[in-house]
């Protein structure tokens, strides 16, 4: 890891009134990895990670991408910036098609005179990259790409969302709970998904309860804890029981972590 | 971490039950399915088919009981003509009720623009394009409101537009006078307003330019929410405003410019009444929501938004134009007509219950 990391919070503070969710956090992701983020509930790792996708502003602290400070004031500047969340609700309009959910907001339109003044959509095209961004995970036994989201199962569904922010993301992917929903198989599905998508290189913020998930996938894990990184630890030098240990306070995380 | 992508990825120990399981798992397979099961499925893709059926199992029906004077041309442009209005405002409120939404105020703001539009021109003698142009802008202004009221000060429509169908009607009260403009006057005046009733006769049928604005209207709006991103946008809002949301939809503004066009095509719908009654008539069109209401949910699209083509709201509005002119023509009382077409309201509803538990 001695590449600069693509993205990084200095500082973050948040109050919600009187309670303090985020107290002079840090945060770096380098680029190509899988970074977990795990916490107590109500540790701030929520807030941390909304602080990021642009879904709240923080008061204090600064947010990095690429080395330039960012001020998102909306899910969308940060979408537009390059980072992509996988909602824990997916955020799929479950009666449109997996072609139109996976262009919602960003459609394409058709060159010339019928997309220029009549914004006619050019669904080939969309269709075609689906289809394409969907085999590219291999999730291309779809038979109908028009089929509405609806008639998928859970894990399906999970698939379209994960390929359309892989699609779209260009810098960094943020997962919430990507098999909080999910059964034995299709979690296994998904964190596969997850790896296929690293990968190709794209650096992911993993947030999970599930410390089997976290310490089979992630590369490095952020240990939140009262609303700051305590550490960041390596899975392959900790067992989970010693990251439920920092993570709930049984146990003072060795000096060399929380340099890290 | 170097094994990504790999084929060997290290499992977890209680997975290793999963080896002999099938493995299709993110296949998007078909399995066995019953007949209901596959009649269901074709209506949760095609929405419209149930109102295509029931309109053409009705035309054949009243043409077999009422006879051949159901089925001639004269008689089934008659039918359109019949229910131009009302399908017109019915397009209007497929538009909100495709965002999860009801605009009770639709028949109102109808009655209140065309009472503008008389009043312009017929009464103050301005130009009949300018009294319909400000009509028009009237007419959006009416519908900004309902969308600002449910998306700024979050009302829920029913309430919203239960409250300006009243506010629009005691408007119209007082800007008319409650009294009507004349057909005599406007033909002196204004002939322009009463433009929609006339008509062109193809054969033995007889369209007005009123029924040929409706089909129109409806085209129209078909392509705009099929085929621009719009349009995809007012469904993804119907279906899960959170989710659209999220999605990167400005979802209040998408809400916004709904009522907005609404308000606007409720307009137009108000310059075609004039041609329809042939005057201006502060008390017509009393029940014109409640029947755009029946003709949209007659059409299939779902009440909790998000669900049904714009196409079925016109052929809704048509099966009630069939219904009430075959049971006429059978030599029914009229009171069976508005039987007939409570107890296709409530199937339509039961029927789109049924279509929307569809699973895989």
């Amino acid at each position: 890891m001695s590449t600069e990391p693509i993205l990084t919070a200095r500082g973050l503070v948040k109050h919600y009134g009187r309670v303090v969710a985020l107290n002079q956090t840090d945060f770096d992701l380098y680029p190509g990895e899988i970074l977990a983020v795990i916490g107590d509930n109500g540790a701030g790792k929520s807030t941390l990670i909304k602080a990021i996708s642009g879904a709240i502003h923080p008061d204090e602290g600064e947010i990095r991408l690429d080395g330039e400070p960012v001020h998102f004031r909306s899910p969308l500047e940060a979408r537009e910036a390059g980072i992509e969340t996988v909602y824990q609700t997916l955020a799929l309009s479950p009666a449109l098609s997996i072609a139109d959910n996976m262009f919602l907001g960003r459609e394409i339109r058709k060159s010339g005179f019928m997309g220029r003044w009549f914004r006619s959509l050019d669904r080939e095209a969309m269709e075609r990259i689906a289809r394409e961004k969907l085999s590219d995970l291999g999730l291309m036994t779809i038979q109908n790409i028009g089929q509405a989201v609806e008639t998928l199962s859970g894990g399906q569904r999970q698939g379209v969302a994960v390929a359309r922010a892989a699609a779209f993301g260009s810098k960094v992917i943020i997962m919430d709970e990507p098999t909080a929903a999910l059964g034995v198989k299709e979690s296994r599905r998904v964190l596969d998904l997850i790896q296929d998508v690293r990968s190709r290189g794209m650096p992911i913020v993993l947030i999970s309860h599930n410390m089997p998930h976290v310490f089979e996938v992630a590369d490095r894990i952020h240990v939140h804890r009262l609303g700051r990184r305590l550490c960041v630890i390596d899975p392959k030098d900790y067992t989970m029981s010693d990251a439920v240990a920092f993570m709930t306070g049984a146990k003072e995380p060795p000096a060399e972590a929380l340099a890290a | 971490m170097s094994e990504a992508g790999g084929a060997a990825r290290r499992g977890q120990e209680f997975e290793d039950g999963l080896e002999k399981s099938d493995a299709s798992v993110a296949a998007f397979e078909s399995h066995e399915k019953t007949i209901l099961d596959r009649l269901q499925h074709f209506l949760h893709g095609n929405p419209t088919m149930v109102p295509v059926i029931v309109l053409l199992l009705s035309i054949a029906v009243f043409g077999f009981v009422a006879g051949g004077n159901f089925f001639s041309a004269f008689n089934l442009s008659l039918v359109m003509q019949q229910v131009s209005i009302i399908g017109i405002l019915a397009a209007a409120q497929s538009l909100v009720i495709l965002t999860a939404g009801i605009d009770l105020s639709v028949g109102a703001s109808m009655v209140l623009v065309s009472v503008i539009m008389g009043n312009l021109a017929v009464k103050m003698g301005l130009p009949a394009p300018l009294a319909i142009g400000v009509g028009f802008i009237c007419g959006m202004l009416a519908g900004t409101l309902n969308g600002f009221l449910v998306t700024r000060v979050k009302l829920p429509p029913f309430i919203v537009t239960l409250g300006t169908w009243n506010i629009f009607f005691a408007l119209n009260l007082w800007l008319s006078g409650a009294q009507s403009i004349r057909s005599q006057d406007i033909d002196a005046t204004a002939p322009l307003l009463k433009w929609f009733g006339e008509s062109i006769r193809i054969g033995g049928a007889q369209f007005t330019y009123g029924s040929i604005l409706m089909v129109l209207i409806f085209a129209v709006l078909w392509y705009v929410l099929n085929r621009t991103a719009w349009g995809r946008h007012v469904y993804a809002v119907g279906d899960d405003k959170e989710a659209a949301e999220l999605s990167g939809i400005r979802t209040n503004r998408t809400l916004v410019q709904v009522y907005a066009v609404a308000g606007l095509v409720c307009a137009i719908g108000a310059w075609a009444s004039i041609g329809r009654v042939g005057s201006v008539s502060p008390q017509s069109f009393q029940e014109a929501n409640l029947q755009s209401i029946t003709a949209v949910v007659i059409g299939g699209i779902s009440l909790f938004g998000g669900r049904g083509s714009i196409v079925g709201p016109l052929v809704g509005a048509l099966i009630v134009g069939v219904f009430n002119s075959g049971l006429r023509l059978a030599g029914v009382d009229v009171l069976w007509q508005v039987f007939a077409i409570g107890w296709l309201t409530i199937i339509a509803v039961a029927l789109d219950q049924w279509i929307r538990k569809v699973s895989a």
